[in-house]
């Protein structure tokens, strides 16, 4: 497939994907959306408008304040919990897409059916359920005694963001014509110049995307973190938790909003990147 | 060159092919566990300067030759030389050979100009001949000022062109084109041809180029090598292929052909169901052993004269560009119907009353037009 042919392509595919002229005659359909959005999108809206709440009290709106951002911001142990967060998320980033990157590319060498199932086998626990995996590496680590804490977690996370941090990368290495590593050998590079100037740079985004996806995973999560915490090893969502369980208060939104917005900066920076040269 | 007769009627070039390929053969496996031939012992030397057309139609193993000389598939036996040095056995990088993908395979993380620069910085060319030769590359492929373009830029004709560039910049010893312009419109590809062949001259350099469309074949070789099957079924000059068919694959593949069967004597050819055929008929050097022969004759060079009493009848006329194609059918009177045999002639359609459909013509061919062809 040529470069020149693409933007045709996803032009025709917007002319087709949109809804027929027959489907425009049933508003109800259109009502149901909105109530889709809102019902999505409502809990957030809470969150975020109670984070600036001056009452004590979340459920009763008095006045509008900042307070609880920096009471948040200047509590030891949240900072200790987000320093958690954050180091656990480098790493497991950092070490989950140089193992997704590695496996996408050595897939690659293996004969067909081996990699279908490959990566069938990869896939898989992107649908398992994750209470499931936390309780089963829990088992493992208690059994074979290694030390629940930061290292635990830093360890569990790398091994469920390998299969997110390949997605976008497996997506980006099925785009190159493989073609072109022929053409880069016939000009003159060998295996490790190839690498180095042509899989690497065409990789990049996808990378990139993987890498913030990785991250986002790993900050976000809060089951297996849970079971993995043990004494020091408190993450940001885990210490919300421990927050909420006596009550909700101001200061539990403010954190919340602060990891939403996070989150969405993330997100969008990943959804950038991945969209950039196609 | 025909390969099916024993003696070379070429004369034997005195200096030493650029490249010569030697009973190279190469099997693949199916994903069903199957075997399929993609080359059977080829053989075939290639001329210092020239242009050879590797031509046949798809799985034909024209494609797998190529990769085999540059590198890209290791053959599984036979060798490869260039200039005299054996290649088959170097890893790709090594060779001096360079290829024009069919995807053209343009880096799209890079520009033109990096594009182009990639394999002499791979041959640790220095900075500033590098920019030189790049320059002299754009401007020799017409692009001269794009080089800061990506590739997704470009259009097509003008990515063929800077595949060609980045290729040709190494000036390498045989330059391999993998069907360069099958992605190219018509129009295109004919101002490509002609493109190509300036470049070949002007560089010198041994072009082999692989294609699978016979047009393209004529118009650009020096040679054609025809490919069927995973072997070389002839080798010629175009002209020399066209006119001079080996086999019945040949006559077909190229341009349009009759191929009849007769019996042949030390007079003349008896054609079934059209006739006696004088010997002056067949090609002056035919060195056919007598009985039953094919003989292959272009529409061209056959003549069918409205007669009453004629052995064969007109069933369809069309025009081809200024020519009028005139279809007959033969059958001699008593025999079945299935040995009816169908002729088709060609003449220029310009102040010739046309044939109608149903008319008895008798059937003539030009003089040393029949050539035997092996089955």
């Amino acid at each position: 497939m040529t470069m020149d042919s693409m933007p045709t392509r996803g032009r025709k595919r917007r002319r087709n994907g949109g809804v027929g002229p027959g489907l425009r005659d049933f508003p109800t359909f259109k009502a149901v959306s909105y109530l889709v959005f809102v019902f999505l999108y409502l809990p957030l809206v809470v969150v975020v408008a109670y984070s600036f709440n001056s009452n004590r009290v979340v459920s009763v709106w008095r006045g509008f304040t900042f307070s609880w951002y920096s009471e948040v911001l200047g509590n030891d142990d949240i900072q200790r919990a987000l320093f958690n967060s954050l180091r656990i998320g480098v790493v497991a980033t950092i070490v989950s897409v140089v193992l997704a990157t590695g496996l996408a590319i050595g897939l690659l060498t293996m004969a067909r059916a081996g990699r279908t199932f490959a990566w069938t086998l990869i896939g898989a626990p992107l649908i398992i359920p994750e209470i499931v995996f936390a309780i089963g590496t829990l088992a493992l680590f208690v059994q074979s005694r290694i030390p629940l804490g930061v290292n635990a977690i830093t360890l569990a996370h790398i091994a469920f963001c390998v299969p997110f941090a390949l997605l976008p990368i497996r997506a980006r290495l099925r785009g190159v014509d493989p073609a072109v590593y022929e053409a880069a050998a016939d000009l003159g590079a060998g295996e490790f110049t190839i690498f180095r100037r042509m899989t690497l740079p065409l990789l990049a985004p996808g990378i990139v995307a993987g890498a913030l996806l990785a991250f986002i995973i790993s900050l976000d999560d809060f089951i297996v973190s849970y079971f993995l915490a043990g004494p020091g090893g408190t993450t940001l969502p885990v210490y919300i938790f421990g927050m909420i369980r006596n009550a909700v208060t101001p200061g539990v939104n403010a954190l919340s909003t602060l990891m939403l917005v996070a989150s969405i900066l993330i997100v969008s920076l990943s959804y950038l990147l991945a969209r950039k040269r196609r | 060159m025909c390969l099916t007769s024993t003696i070379s009627e070429e004369p034997l070039d005195a200096s030493a092919p650029a490249l010569s390929v030697r009973d190279v053969t190469k099997t693949f496996q199916t994903p069903e566990g199957g075997q399929i031939s993609a080359l059977d012992s080829v053989s075939l030397d290639i001329a210092d300067g020239s242009f050879m057309v590797l031509l046949g139609p798809s799985g034909c193993g024209k494609t797998t030759l190529l990769r085999c000389i540059a590198g890209l598939e290791s053959p599984d036996s036979g060798r490869i030389d260039l200039r005299g040095q054996r290649i088959d056995n170097m890893p790709v990088w090594r060779r001096r050979v360079n290829t024009v993908f069919q995807s053209y395979a343009l880096f799209p993380h890079m520009t033109v100009a990096q594009n182009i620069a990639f394999g002499l910085q791979m041959d640790k060319v220095p900075g500033d001949i590098i920019k030189r030769k790049v320059g002299e590359s754009l401007d020799m492929v017409h692009l001269s000022g794009l080089g800061s373009r990506k590739p997704s830029q470009l259009s097509g004709g003008q990515q063929q062109r800077v595949a060609l560039a980045r290729a040709l910049a190494k000036e390498p010893e045989v330059l391999l084109l993998d069907e360069p312009l099958s992605a190219l419109d018509l129009k295109l590809r004919r101002g490509m041809q002609s493109e190509l062949k300036r470049l070949q001259r002007e560089t010198s350099i041994t072009f082999v180029l692989v294609t699978h469309d016979q047009d393209e074949a004529m118009a650009m070789g020096d040679q054609v090598a025809v490919f069927n099957d995973g072997r070389i079924v002839q080798v010629g000059e175009p002209r020399e292929v066209y006119l001079r068919p080996c086999s019945r694959f040949v006559a077909d593949f190229i341009g349009e052909a009759n191929v009849l069967t007769g019996a042949l004597d030390t007079y003349g050819l008896v054609i079934e169901s059209v006739g006696f055929v004088p010997r002056d008929r067949l090609m002056p050097d035919t060195q056919a052993a007598l009985g039953q022969v094919h003989v292959a004759v272009r529409p061209e060079n056959v003549s069918l004269q409205l007669d009453p009493v004629g052995s064969a009848k007109i069933i369809d006329v069309s025009y081809v560009g200024g020519d009028m194609r005139v279809e007959a059918v033969a059958a001699a009177s008593g025999t079945a119907v299935n040995a009816a045999v169908s002729i088709v002639s060609r003449v220029p359609s310009q102040g010739v009353q046309p044939p109608r459909i149903g008319d008895r013509v008798s059937v003539s061919f030009a003089e040393g037009s029949l050539t035997v062809v092996a089955d």
